[in-house]
């Protein structure tokens, strides 16, 4: 096990520092006219090759990634082009409201995919079934865009027609403004990110539990007398959660890194909208930060779910 | 007969036998069972998901509204980019209403929002497929080259895999399309480039296992070369999967494209595009709920359209699957591949 986790994290770091050169080269392929940008139309060629200093950019590529590359080992990541904000810092204040969205999201998604997948698994081809299953379907295939703004016409736009003012139109308030505001800010964010997840769960789950449930080992558990709840979760969804738990980790992996469309819609400034802004201002520092710091919540990611398998499935152990 | 595809291209002639008739067939029946290909019963057993079919009626229908796009120009006499200012928009400016004029509404500048989600399907279907067959092509030739070669090659391809797998892609996705400038061209190699990864990891695995197999065996001792076995021998066993991965990764791409356009990268305007379209809607929503229900509704009866088709696709590849099972009791038929490689979704990252 040691020795599997070591090849593992080595291999993310690998992983990773390919990431930094890929990002890096990204932006120096293009022809980069950032200090132009910040110095203002009147500028004079003096003022822009002194931006330009002052960045760093005036130095050779290789220079600044390899500068780069030292302070981001000391856990520096520089200043952002227009504010001269270090990026760190930056990060930190949209951490929490991606974390927000993705925590309250994910259990959401989970309950609503798990129930419905089991579920549907209980008793394959009946109407439950198919009706869930269509339902899965619906929201697998809608885009999160669409939804968020579905959701934001019918329960902010619709209900504050109706005089219920419940949900605010987008924007973000910190839990240490309270509970209740925070709560109301999330819960369309929620249900965008859940209802669309879920159906993947749903469908994974009721793939996974038909196959589980057809085992022998499940047979045995029946014949043994085991009442049929204890026999659906305990020996079935058990297993099949195998795969579920994989899903669920690169998901929440991937969705760390900024949960780029649904804070979009929403006008939450998490890790992802902050992205989204910094690409349109080209703010290197700032993006490169970003897209490393969701890249390792991937790598983490996949190298966690490696290790819950093996504690959440017997079988893998026995192998 | 093993779960795999007989190797009927092969010339070598050493692929596994068809499936034969049941002995005790009917002379008749046996002739007409003895012509059914892997291929013919995937097809067959399709053709009997009524769903399915419905799914392929409808995106038949979308084709059609693609190709003859400028056939809405002609009945609505509403060129796709033409403003109408007059009768297109209030008095304040706002987008009208449906009406016999305007059957969908108009958006925000007075254009006809039906002639443009008609010629908006051509993007999202030419997006879809050619990303779609681009990710295939290059994960197919990545998967072959690692899972044949081994070694030292796939040592660096299945490196290359896990970078690919980890990259943050929307990210990615939206800081390359800023830094060229958004363009059809643009949208599909990234969205091709960034996709590949998964199908290249089922093709590997799945070539891992066949080129141990006596097929192949007997193919290098005839003095097959390596590239002759793997796209001569190898390649049609493993296109089952691909093809069942690449029917459900279809709608995932014009997802995709849809939320570039939404994020502002879609294509320049005034390209009409269900993303954008949508995209430009956000201010209105409030005030015109047709501008974003409509091309809301084409996207999503689109990508609905395709997953249920995948799903049947799916299916008929695996006849475990068991409503397709209680169908075909006739022969028992092993799984024609590996299908289990793609019964998670694809993977690209667009749930968001």
């Amino acid at each position: 096990m040691a020795r599997f986790l070591v090849r593992r994290i080595a291999l993310g770091l690998l992983v990773l520092w390919l990431i930094t050169i890929a990002v890096f080269a990204l932006f120096f392929v293009a022809p980069n006219d950032v200090a132009r940008t910040l110095a203002g139309r009147q500028a004079t060629p003096e003022t822009v090759a002194l931006i330009s200093h002052r960045l760093g950019l005036d130095q050779p590529v290789w220079k600044q990634y390899t500068d780069f590359l030292w302070k981001a080992l000391h856990g520096d990541l520089g200043y952002d082009y227009y504010h001269q904000v270090p990026v760190t810092d930056i990060m930190k204040a949209a951490l929490p409201i991606t974390l927000s969205v993705v925590v309250g999201g994910a259990i959401i998604w989970m309950v609503l995919g798990l129930t419905n997948g089991v579920l549907s698994a209980i008793h394959p081809r009946s109407f439950t079934d198919r009706s869930l299953t269509a339902f899965s379907l619906f929201f697998y295939s809608m885009p999160t865009f669409l939804l968020g703004l579905l959701l934001l016409y019918f329960f902010y736009f619709r209900l504050t027609l109706a005089g219920i003012t419940i949900f605010p139109p987008g924007g973000y308030a910190p839990l240490t403004d309270g509970f209740w505001p925070w709560f109301q800010h999330m819960v369309l964010p929620w249900f965008t990110l859940a209802l669309v997840s879920a159906a993947t769960y749903a469908r994974l789950t009721r793939a996974s539990m038909l196959d589980v449930l057809g085992e022998d080992y499940v047979r045995t558990a029946r014949s043994k007398g085991i009442g049929e709840r204890r026999v659906i979760l305990r020996h079935g969804l058990r297993a099949a959660l195998t795969p579920v738990v994989t899903q669920f980790g690169i998901d929440v992996g991937a969705l760390l890194g900024g949960v780029v469309v649904t804070e979009t819609v929403f006008s939450l400034p998490g890790l992802g909208k902050t992205a989204i802004d910094a690409i349109n201002q080209q703010d290197l520092p700032v993006i490169i930060g970003i897209v490393l710091f969701a890249s390792a919540a991937v790598v983490v990611a996949n190298i966690v779910v490696d290790v819950v398998y093996a504690v959440l499935d017997p079988r893998v152990r026995l192998h | 007969m093993s779960g795999i595809l007989p190797t009927s291209t092969s010339s070598e002639g050493v692929g596994p036998e068809p499936v034969g008739a049941p002995p005790g067939a009917p002379v008749e029946e046996r002739r007409a069972i003895e012509g059914r290909s892997p291929w013919l019963l995937a097809w067959q057993r399709l053709r009997r998901d009524r769903v399915a079919m419905i799914s392929l009626v409808v995106i038949v229908l979308i084709v059609l509204m693609a190709v003859f796009a400028p056939l809405t120009t002609t009945i609505t006499g509403h060129p796709v980019n033409e403003q109408y200012r007059q009768t297109g928009l209030t008095p304040d400016g706002l987008p009208t209403p449906p009406s016999s004029e305007f059957w969908l509404g108009t958006d925000d500048l007075g254009r006809d929002i039906f002639v443009r989600i008609a010629y908006g399907a051509r993007i999202s279907l030419l997006v879809g497929v050619a990303a779609t067959a681009l990710t295939v092509v290059i994960g197919v030739i990545v998967g072959l080259a690692a899972g044949f070669l081994g070694g030292f090659v796939d040592t660096v391809l299945a490196r290359l895999i896990d970078v690919v797998l980890s990259v943050p892609f929307i990210l990615v996705a939206v800081a390359l399309v800023s830094i060229t400038g958004p363009s059809l061209l643009v949208t599909v190699l990234v969205i091709g480039f960034f996709s590949w990864a998964s199908v290249a990891r089922i093709v590997r695995g799945q070539v891992l296992s066949l080129r141990e197999r006596e097929f192949v065996e007997a193919a290098r001792s005839l003095g097959a070369s390596d590239s002759r076995i793997m796209f001569v021998d190898i390649l049609p066993n493993v296109l089952a999967p691909v093809i069942v991965y690449a029917s459900l990764l279809i709608p995932v791409v014009i997802v995709v494209e849809a939320t570039l356009s939404f994020l502002g990268l879609g294509l320049p305007p005034p390209t009409a595009d269900w993303g954008g379209m949508i995209s430009e809607s956000q201010n209105y929503y409030t005030v015109a709920w047709w501008f974003v229900v409509f091309p809301g509704a084409a996207l999503l009866v689109t990508t609905l359209a395709f997953n249920l088709f995948g799903d049947g696709v799916r299916d008929a590849f695996d006849p475990r699957a068991d409503r397709i099972m209680a169908e075909v009791s006739d022969v028992t038929i092993e799984p024609l591949a590996d299908v289990d490689a793609v019964e998670a979704v694809p993977t690209v990252e667009t749930r968001d």
